[in-house]
């Protein structure tokens, strides 16, 4: 069926089976590969996008459920050739290792930050409790959140 | 790679096109919310419907509101809304006790309150709560709407009340005043499942236990409570003595499973233990 969504800003409109889920419909139908895809369980949290603006799981989403949404990624976090304060402070505090959370972390951090300008160290940790980091990074994560609430 | 079945996908716009989707399509169609409890099954290929009516528009199933006397909680409030809603966590600290430990914030922002009730696990959380608040389940088919005490809407594992054609369109509590409550759960890590969990409601009059609301759930209690326990605290003064006395009696009814989760005598164990404990939280809270 004819899905159109809007993802960072823009609609795309495909032909898609029902049964695609929307992390694929990213990565496979629009070569956005900066949403990963790991545990495919809802476990894991790396396919963590904004849907509407608020984060989800994109592994457990169907692509026709987010026909007429919109849909951030990690690429539609920068603007303007400018990145955003999270992936400033992930950049600042070594946020990430291998990057394969971060993607999913940054969504979370920037939904929350827009919620929480101030968040404290426990509610950070909170906010990031359905994602993994492989890298087991979490200190330097939460450092890099809470570097981002101050730029 | 994990690929659900083929199945067709309709969105209803209102609750009688709902209904009317779910005539067209048949007993093999399935309602989709949230889709954390189906989803992950049709990727298993444990379920494999022919069709999904999705019910994400209907905003009329979204409201958490007072209304006669009675706490109503649509089938699609989403967990995170639930937790963040004040009407329900004021007047019942259980919710925010409970939807703390379902799952992890970022499937809250999508699973539903109606969904988890539906999906019918027997070591579902919110079934627990529901029970011990001795809620009302609404549901509509074509022939209008009914109401089923909550105690009767889990008929076993992963079978409800609903029937094909119906849909569940909320919950409704008693919001009475005065009253206690509190959850308790104890699990692996963050986001699983309950190796065991116990709601307690609470009500005293006069010095003594007025009324008792015992929630269950992961230890094998039939329909989610402890009619025993609650029997034997009613008309009692509450305290320790009683409230461990009613959690021997709950975990006495139980019969737990053992599982990866644990065995079935340390399931137990946690059932009366946590129960007195719910039942020690609620009474604080009155
Ligand atoms: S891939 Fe979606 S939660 Fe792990
Ligand atoms: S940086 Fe490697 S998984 Fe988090």
């Amino acid at each position: 069926m004819q899905v159109t969504i809007t993802v960072n800003g823009l609609p795309y409109t495909r032909e898609v089976e029902p049964r695609l889920l929307l992390v694929h419909f990213l990565r496979d139908e629009l070569n956005l590969t900066g949403t990963h895809w790991g545990c495919d369980t809802s476990n894991c949290g790396v396919c963590t996008v904004q849907l509407d603006g608020v984060p989800v799981k994109s592994c457990t989403v169907l692509a026709v459920m987010a026909d007429g949404h919109e849909v951030t990624t990690v690429e539609g976090l920068e603007r303007d050739g400018e990145l955003d304060a999270v992936q400033k402070g992930f950049m600042e505090c070594h946020g990430l290792q291998c990057g394969f959370c971060t993607p999913g972390m940054l969504l979370t951090a920037r939904w929350l930050l827009d919620r929480e300008p101030h968040p404290d160290e426990g509610t950070i940790r909170e906010a990031i409790s359905g994602q993994l980091c492989r890298c087991t990074g979490y200190e330097n994560i939460v450092k890099s959140i809470q570097r981002a609430a101050e730029l | 790679m994990q690929v659900p079945a083929q199945f067709e996908y309709a969105r209803a716009q209102s609750v009688s096109h709902a209904l009317s989707l779910l005539d067209r399509y048949g007993p093999e169609a399935r309602v989709v919310a949230g889709g954390h409890s189906l989803i992950p099954m049709m990727k298993l290929r444990l379920a494999q419907p022919e069709a999904l009516i999705d019910i994400n528009d209907l905003s009329e199933l979204s409201r958490i509101e007072v209304e006669g006397g009675e706490l109503v909680i649509g089938a699609l409030v989403r967990h995170a809304e639930l937790l963040a809603s004040a009407p329900a966590t004021g007047l019942f600290p259980i919710f925010q006790d409970a939807e703390r430990v379902i799952a992890d914030p970022i499937v809250r922002n999508r699973g539903t309150v109606g969904g988890s009730l539906c999906q019918g696990d027997p070591s579902e959380d919110l079934s627990a709560v529901f029970a011990a608040l001795r809620a009302t389940a609404i549901i509509e088919g074509g022939d209008g709407r009914r109401s089923v005490p909550i105690r009767d809407f889990h008929e076993g594992p992963y079978e409800t009340a609903v029937q094909a054609g119906e849909l569940l369109i909320e919950l409704r509590v008693p919001a009475t005043p005065g009253t206690g409550s509190a959850y308790v759960k104890v699990e692996r890590r963050v986001g699983d499942w309950a190796v065991a969990a116990a709601g307690a409601v609470l009500s005293v009059a006069g010095g003594v236990i007025e009324r008792a609301g015992i929630g269950l759930t992961a230890v094998g209690a039939e329909h989610f409570c402890a009619p025993e326990a609650e029997e034997y605290l009613t008309g009692r003064e509450p305290g320790e003595e009683a409230f461990a006395e009613a959690g021997r009696i709950a975990a006495e009814h139980c019969s737990p499973q053992p599982d990866q989760r644990g065995p079935a005598d340390y399931k137990r164990h946690l059932a009366a233990e946590l129960t007195a404990r719910a039942l020690r939280t609620a009474m604080e809270r009155i």
